[in-house]
């Protein structure tokens, strides 16, 4: 209606729904000729890449740049599983090669948690297996007892069936059984060694033709010390130990050498080791089998989120021009020109979405880019590995975070709008954004921490998150190591969410009021 | 109250127009308290002051339980959690008191009755202490009560060495009247970085930015020696110092020591926003 205006001062353009170009060029121009905006935009970037430089968190003796040389090859990065994903891979195995088809049979009488001075934790594992290999990180299939969640089946690091939940003792004994066929692995595990049940089934794709079977016992560092560093550097925790005796062991299919054979895979423990004595073998051992967690005790380790924490910082640059390219038209009476030029409100309000939103996607995405390049070179040249994370994750991290610094800037050109005042509206943003984050990183812990990254915008920053939680191994899943307790999109999807509602209300009241 | 402000800003102005240094500190005074409390936002700022900072401190102890045996929390610390929200009302009180004048071209006005500005700065610091502290102290007292009535349900009791929160106590006292203090200084500090760079989003942003950061630069760098030395020299993670009452020697800085860098970096700021509006055209 009243495009007819412009469209006739300006005979080359059409008319209708084609003004909204017109419209951006202006909010373009408004934006791109105020010389502290474009400071403002352009420092984003350089604050983002500026934190993911003083990020100096060390790992294997290391020292800091400037500090006296070394030769410490630094922390060893973690072996890859099948799946190329980083694992834990250490247990005492007691084993027989098995050369074809076959399966492995043994009753369970015991778990305990040996000589050592720590308890027997929820997640010692002991019971039997049949791998590909005994290098680290080989293709594997388990049944197994545990300290405190029954019996379960687990295979290739991250799978996890849960078995019946009573485990093994001297007065209800365990039978548990692995039956190889082809690359087929089926668990099954009985309460008399009569009437079996079976617990998984799963293929372990391309299994040599000889494989190891046998038993096995480990046990992970119990969790109570952790370091709290962003970097997810965390201490050791106390050496744990699980001790489990077998008997009934029977080892059926084509096998070359009859006598079993102690091995520590991962890496040798002075506790560790297995003894016969008649049909009964007790196997002790230390370590973990399965995925490899950042922040379980004793577990170093980086992910690129860890470089992007300059991205709160350039949040809050990237919100004040916002709020100033907004609330800026209503100080100087602007808004009555803009509006008289285009009378559509809520077009207006788009047209200073899109240009904000772009600008500041495009500085946050350079800003996250070369903050990623720079700071894991900067880390693994500090010794630490940075966790193998597939291509389209690395991908959601880096653009996630120029995302969650667009639509943040929406958000603070949104309250621009309602509040008309740019304290406040920066005041909101930041409160809303980095002040729920920052507590849950430093002040709160565990639930509130929780549900802060639940119901608050800073819910955006899972987007960051690369490492998946999983249950089978207990860690210090927290903000400071990189986790956050939703998923990466739907914490995205709170921030969208806020924005939408604030966003909604701006276009309501900017029709309603007076400019 | 708000009429009263009134009467007694006109008073002096006419009667004296050419007053000397008390008299015209009075009058700027007096004008500077009409500005503030006529305005209708003062007053809910100031309530959100208040409720927002006991809200999070309730947020905080019920999230907050001590199960193990030895527990780490300071029932101080974890009962006064919302300054961290509470800092940035008062940020966004401070900056506006200042900035809307330049915005809105009153400054000019405001500096034409009142030649002197640095008795107009003085005197914004002083209406705008006042309310922070008056509203600050409201916050903080339902902070510290919430924490005494909720902390010993979570862990915090007697047999594990918690005493229930009580302003007898003297790091309790501390901690509380220092957090009153705490949210002054950041006001008079927000107030000088207001007068110095004279946008409100600029201001706002840089003394949010100043005050968060540091704790997140700080989680970056890990337990090194630079991110103590951060700690210590950053006015939030030192000025919050003030709230500590249990292991003062793991701290990165003492109590009294913490608030005194948030005092210097208030003054600081000041002055130099001071010497900025005194040389500057408004």
């Amino acid at each position: 209606m009243s495009a007819h205006v412009i469209t006739e001062s300006r005979p080359g353009q059409r008319n209708g729904r084609d003004g909204f170009r017109q419209l951006l060029s202006a909010e373009w121009t408004k934006l791109a000729t105020v010389r502290g905006w474009v400071i403002g935009i352009v420092l984003a970037p350089f604050l983002i890449v500026g934190i993911a430089l003083l990020n100096h968190s060390t790992c294997g003796g290391i020292t800091t740049p400037g500090g006296p040389a070394t030769t410490a090859a630094g922390c060893p990065a973690p072996p890859s599983g099948p799946g190329g994903e980083a694992v834990s891979d250490s247990f005492y195995f007691v084993r027989q090669p098995l050369g074809g088809d076959g399966s492995i049979t043994v009753r369970m009488t015991s778990l305990t948690a040996g000589p050592g001075p720590a308890g027997l934790s929820p997640w010692s594992k002991a019971g039997i297996i049949i791998t590909a290999s005994t290098r680290p990180g080989s293709a594997y299939a388990a049944m197994m007892v545990t300290g405190g969640h029954g019996v379960r089946m687990q295979y290739d690091y991250t799978g996890d069936i849960a078995g019946p939940a009573r485990g093994a003792s001297p007065a209800s004994p365990r039978w548990l059984r692995l039956t190889r066929s082809g690359d087929t692995i089926t668990g099954a595990t009985s309460a008399d060694g009569v009437r079996w049940t079976t617990v998984g089934t799963t293929r372990l794709a391309g299994l040599p033709a000889t494989v190891q079977a046998g038993m096995f016992a480990t046990a992970p560092a119990s969790s109570q010390t952790r370091a709290q560093t962003v970097s997810g550097a965390s201490s050791a925790g106390a050496a744990a130990l699980a001790a489990a005796s077998f008997d009934h062991v029977s080892l059926a299919g084509p096998r070359p050498a009859g006598a079993w054979a102690g091995d520590a895979v991962g890496g040798a423990s002075p506790d560790a080791g297995f003894r016969q004595a008649g049909g009964t073998i007790t196997v002790t051992g230390t370590g973990d089998i399965g995925p490899y967690v950042p922040g379980a005790s004793g577990s170093p380790g980086s992910t690129i989120g860890s470089t992007l924490l300059g991205a709160v910082l350039a949040l809050i640059a990237a919100a004040v021009v916002a709020t100033m390219f907004m609330t800026s038209e209503y100080r100087r009476g602007l808004i009555r020109l803009t509006f008289a030029a285009s009378p559509d409100r809520g077009r207006v309000l788009a047209a200073k979405v899109v240009v904000v939103g772009a600008v500041t996607f495009i500085a946050g995405l350079a800003g996250a880019i070369v903050a990623v390049q720079l700071g894991e070179r900067l880390l693994r040249s500090n010794g630490n590995f940075i966790l193998p994370a597939s291509t389209l994750s690395n991908l959601r991290v880096v653009a996630g975070t120029a995302a969650l610094l667009a639509v943040a800037s929406v958000l603070a050109v949104a309250l621009g709008s309602i509040l008309r005042r740019s304290a406040g509206a920066v005041t909101v943003v930041v409160a809303l954004i980095t002040l729920p984050y920052l507590l849950a990183l430093t002040a709160l812990r565990g639930g509130a921490a929780d549900w802060l990254l639940r119901l608050t915008p800073a819910a955006a920053f899972a987007i960051q998150q690369t490492t998946p939680q999983y249950p089978q191994v207990s860690a210090a899943y927290t903000v400071s190591n990189g986790y956050f307790p939703l998923a990466p999109w739907a914490g995205f999807a709170v921030l969208c969410g806020y924005t939408a509602v604030a966003l909604a209300l701006a276009v309501f009241l900017i029709r309603r009021r007076d400019a | 109250m708000t009429r009263a402000g009134k009467a007694t800003a006109a008073r002096p102005l006419a009667g004296e127009p050419r007053a000397g240094g008390l008299a015209s500190l009075r009058a700027a005074l007096s004008a500077e308290w009409t500005k503030l409390t006529t305005l209708p936002g003062t007053g809910w700022l100031l309530l959100a002051l208040v409720v927002a900072t006991a809200g999070l401190s309730v947020l905080a102890d019920a999230a907050t339980s001590c199960s193990s045996g030895s527990c780490q929390a300071d029932p101080a610390r974890v009962s006064l959690t919302g300054i961290y929200l509470g800092q940035a009302i008062v940020v966004s009180f401070a900056v506006a008191a200042m900035t809307s004048e330049y915005s809105t071209g009153m400054i000019r006005v405001t500096f034409a009755a009142m030649p002197r500005r640095t008795a107009v700065l003085a005197a914004k610091a002083a209406v705008v202490t006042g309310p922070v502290v008056a509203a600050g102290a409201v916050a903080v007292l339902g902070s510290v009560l919430a924490g005494r009535l909720i902390l010993p349900g979570h862990g915090f009791t007697a047999a594990r060495g918690y005493l229930p929160l009580d302003l007898a106590d003297e790091p309790v006292l501390r901690a509380a009247a220092g957090s009153v203090l705490y949210l002054a200084l950041v006001g008079l500090l927000s107030l000088g970085v207001a007068a110095l760079v004279r946008d409100t989003a600029l201001a706002a942003g840089l003394v949010l930015g100043l005050l968060y950061i540091v704790p997140i630069v700080a989680a970056v760098l890990g337990s090194s020696q630079l991110a103590r030395h951060l700690q210590q020299l950053a006015p939030m993670t030192a000025g919050l110092a003030i709230q500590a009452t249990t292991s003062l020697r793991s701290q990165p800085i003492s109590p009294w020591a913490g608030i005194g860098v948030l005092a210097a970096w208030a003054a600081a700021a000041l002055a130099t926003g001071g010497i900025r509006v005194r040389r500057r055209d408004a």
